[in-house]
């Protein structure tokens, strides 16, 4: 055979198996190893916990208990046993256990993050929580959902881990390497005591939070909780008691925020064909021109009564009253000005407008928006070496704000009722997929005003950073040709507006 | 003439991966400093997919329309090795739904191909075989992650082939058999979801095998026509789900069956070629028709006169 084409053969192979090999990577984080153990972190103030013990936890067994003294050499042979599998967990779980449930709530929502396929006769199925398994899938973890997914996890670990931290001082049994010297800690330990552990407080209330927001995921969550136990005790970090101490503190503290959600409005959000029409009537009433859907068939408009949802931060009122002003009429010039630049960024799509519309874009079967933001601050937050609790609480915090978001942004989105450009003008293609709802506000300028203004807080050093992503954010839907001007600005507005709420509770939770 | 050169234009995977009839996937080569160069056109289009198995139409997207120029060039380095070059613009939209069609020059492909063995089997067999080792890469920063609308996959390809080919009386059969093996692409996103979250812009692309099955008539080297079907199969890869949309390393399988000629226009050097092609099963792909039509000329700089 002729050299050259071997040669050439062996170039070609090998010049594309160099660049070929590298793994897509997940989040390679080090172990948390905190720089405050933030032991007082028992007195912040919870969100839905009236007092810390609000939820009893138990005194734990004395540590010269014989019973304990089996625990305690549980982890010693488990240590002495472990294998190249157990080391890939310590060293995923190690990197903090509210940063991985955070990863595993993403994933399950771009899971999720499907909307259903038409049926026959021209209407959707509205996925059921009764039946979660069967087509459609339970939830369409659609943007509002999403949010709400977030908050209500973030929140509920947050609680659970002040009440931990209250009775971790309370009960003071020490670390097991106190107790037994053998026992190596193969993820720093933070804090003196360990009853009830941390890692499986936050563990077990995400459990409880996600087996609510994802009923067909329970096999799966339990497997991971498992999964957390025993890594955790393999650890040396805790015992076996301090770790179902934790599991079923999360999983009582839990118990308030699912009572919570289950009577929050969001099961209500999808509304009825009443509520759907009611809001295109009432657009006409007003003078306008009515959004509608652009798919074919015509989808019903997602989560119209979201709006109506139950925030952490805002009560009903000072939602309505922060409402803002009305869009530009259809029949206003300023409105065709808008209109006209939103057709130009159509027509005129560069590859960097391309960049930032698809970076930002976090549509159909991704993490959602306010996934995006929870992504970009977990890997700020590894940096900054927070507690558990310092996690669990930061992350409550944006995670609240993005979910008074969606609802201020929702209400406003159904209140007006303002059509998509291309609606208006059908020339008008965009650059990524159109949303299924309304125009004015738009949703990722409000998530992210309120996501850059609460993470500035947390993190001084990155505001002018977590400004500059919001504000390219907000400006990908324009770019997208999916928004006008006005639903970027006031959008990005109301979402500071929000995050300065989150930033008020940041200053006043005992944790600064 | 002898090259009829076709990419392999794998970066059209969604809607229209076209190993092509005419293509460097034949066991017919250019002689020495003889140079061949066209202009090739291609449409494909398709209004139903499968979206893992199953079988679907998108109201939302409608038809999805494809439109190539494709330059290429073939020359003849010496007897037994031919240098091919193709380089293809394209342009795709959508008829229903809202999404901005592309459209760009994408990816520029090199190739060797080398005569191994021309030696009578049993009589009036003739056998040939040849290999093809190949390279493309995308010449521009078109948008990948946009499928089914994006030009291409932007991954940079490595390729190997084999060609066999039995003639008796002007009558033959060719197999070409090929693996590709794709780089890494960089999307624009910061992460996405396939079977599982993946918290990186880089997406292993898996790697591709194609079979080819051609069997015609051939009077001469420049005038032929065929029956082909092709199966192509990507190694690894993943479904896309309900209602999702395509990703580029999702699971792309294709069958296809269709029909190709071509004819010399006297004895000018001047060639006219073309091909239709419709896709019978797939997986992750649109059920695309493809139509390609194209006109090539050769000269012979050996003689400084055209040879036919």
């Amino acid at each position: 055979m002729n050299k050259h084409i071997l040669t050439f053969a062996a170039l070609a192979l090998a010049l594309t198996s160099c660049v070929r090999d590298q793994e897509p990577f997940s989040l390679d984080f080090p172990m948390l190893q905190p720089q405050n153990a933030d032991t007082g972190a028992g007195s912040w103030k919870p969100i839905l916990l009236g007092k810390p013990d609000d939820v009893a936890v138990a005194a734990p067994i004395a540590i010269s208990a014989a019973d304990y003294k089996l625990e305690l050499h549980e982890i010693t042979e488990r240590q002495q046993n472990r294998t190249g599998k157990d080391e890939a967990l310590l060293s995923y779980w190690g990197a903090g256990t509210v940063l991985r449930w955070n990863e595993l709530l993403r994933e399950l929502v771009a899971k999720y993050n499907l909307p259903t396929v038409a049926n026959p006769d021209g209407t959707y199925p509205i996925p059921s929580s009764a039946n979660p398994l069967a087509y459609p899938a339970f939830p369409f973890a659609n943007p509002p959902y999403a949010a709400r997914a977030y908050a209500y996890v973030s929140a509920a670990q947050y609680d659970a881990l002040v009440s931990a931290n209250f009775y971790r001082q309370k009960y003071r049994r020490p670390v097991p390497s106190q107790n037994l010297n053998s026992i190596v800690e193969l993820i720093p330990v933070s804090g003196a005591y360990s009853y009830p552990s941390d890692d499986i407080t936050a563990a077990g209330a995400a459990v409880a939070m996600m087996k609510l927001l994802f009923p067909g995921e329970q096999a799966y969550l339990e497997a991971k909780l498992d999964e957390c136990i025993n890594t955790m005790i393999l650890s040396g970090t805790c015992t076996r008691s301090d770790a179902l101490a934790g599991e079923k503190l999360g999983r009582d503290v839990a118990v308030k925020f699912i009572s919570r959600a289950r009577t929050d409005r969001a099961g209500a959000a999808v509304g009825t064909p009443a509520d759907w029409k009611k809001l295109e009537s009432d657009a006409i009433n007003r003078g306008e021109i009515p959004w509608f859907s652009r798919e074919i068939p015509e989808r019903p408009p997602m989560l119209p009564l979201f709006g109506k949802v139950k925030g952490f931060l805002m009560d009903s009122l000072e939602m309505v009253n922060g409402r803002p002003v009305p869009p530009p009429s259809t029949n206003s010039d300023q409105f065709r000005k808008e209109l006209a630049e939103v057709k130009s960024y159509s027509k005129n799509a560069t590859r960097e407008h391309f960049r930032i519309v698809h970076f930002w874009g976090d549509g159909v079967g991704t993490y959602t928006p306010p996934g995006h933001w929870n992504a970009i601050a977990c890997e700020d937050f590894v940096r900054e070496h927070f507690s558990e609790v310092r996690w669990a609480r930061n992350l409550a915090l944006l995670n609240m704000s993005m979910m008074d978001a969606a609802i201020c942004c929702w209400d406003a989105k159904y209140f007006y009722f303002s059509p998509r450009p291309s609606q208006i003008d059908p020339e008008i293609k965009t650059l990524t997929g159109l949303p299924n709802f309304p125009a004015y506000t738009s949703g990722h300028s409000t998530f992210s005003g309120a996501a850059a203004t609460l993470l500035g807080h947390i993190v001084p050093s990155r505001a002018s950073t977590y400004n500059a992503m919001a504000s390219e954010a907000s400006l990908s839907r324009l770019y997208g040709a999916i928004h006008y001007r006005s639903d970027i600005e006031v959008g990005m507005s109301m979402g500071k507006m929000i995050g300065s709420k989150a930033v008020l509770r940041a200053q006043s939770d005992g944790a600064e | 003439m002898h090259s009829r050169t076709f990419p392999l234009l794998l970066a059209l995977s969604f809607y229209a991966t076209s190993a092509q009839a005419q293509t460097d996937n034949d066991a017919l080569w250019m002689p020495a400093k003889n140079l061949c160069g066209g202009i090739i056109y291609q449409h494909s289009q398709w209004n139903h997919y499968w979206e893992g198995t199953r079988f679907r139409e998108n109201l939302n997207i409608g038809t999805v329309t494809s439109n190539a120029v494709m330059a290429m060039a073939s020359y003849g380095i010496h007897e037994n090795l031919n240098a091919i070059v193709m380089l293809p613009w394209m342009k795709n939209q959508a008829s229903a739904g809202t999404l901005i069609g592309q459209q760009g020059i994408q990816d520029l492909s090199v190739a060797l191909k080398q005569y191994l063995i021309g030696k009578k089997l049993w009589g009036k067999y003739n056998l040939n075989l040849a290999t093809v080792a190949g390279m493309s890469t995308p010449l521009t920063n078109y948008v990948a992650d946009y499928l089914p609308l994006s030009i291409g996959m932007h991954s940079t390809n490595g390729y190997v082939r084999a060609i066999a080919d039995v003639e008796r009386n002007k009558w033959y059969a060719t197999v070409t058999a090929s693996y590709i093996l794709r780089s890494n692409v960089r999307i624009d996103r910061a992460a996405y979801y396939t079977t599982e979250m993946n918290y990186s812009n880089v997406v292993n692309m898996p790697s591709v095998a194609t079979m080819l099955l051609r069997i015609g008539y051939r009077r001469s080297a420049d005038h032929y026509v065929e029956l082909l079907t092709e199966r192509m199969e990507t190694i690894g890869g993943f479904d896309i789900r309900r209602n999702d949309m395509p990703f580029l390393s999702n699971n792309m399988d294709a069958l296809r069956m269709g029909l190709a000629g071509k004819w010399a226009l006297g004895s000018g050097g001047v060639s006219i070629m073309g091909s239709g092609m419709y896709t019978l099963a797939g997986r992750n792909m649109g059920r695309s028709t493809m139509l390609s039509l194209g006109a090539v000329y050769q000269t012979d700089f050996t003689k400084k006169t055209i040879k036919n």
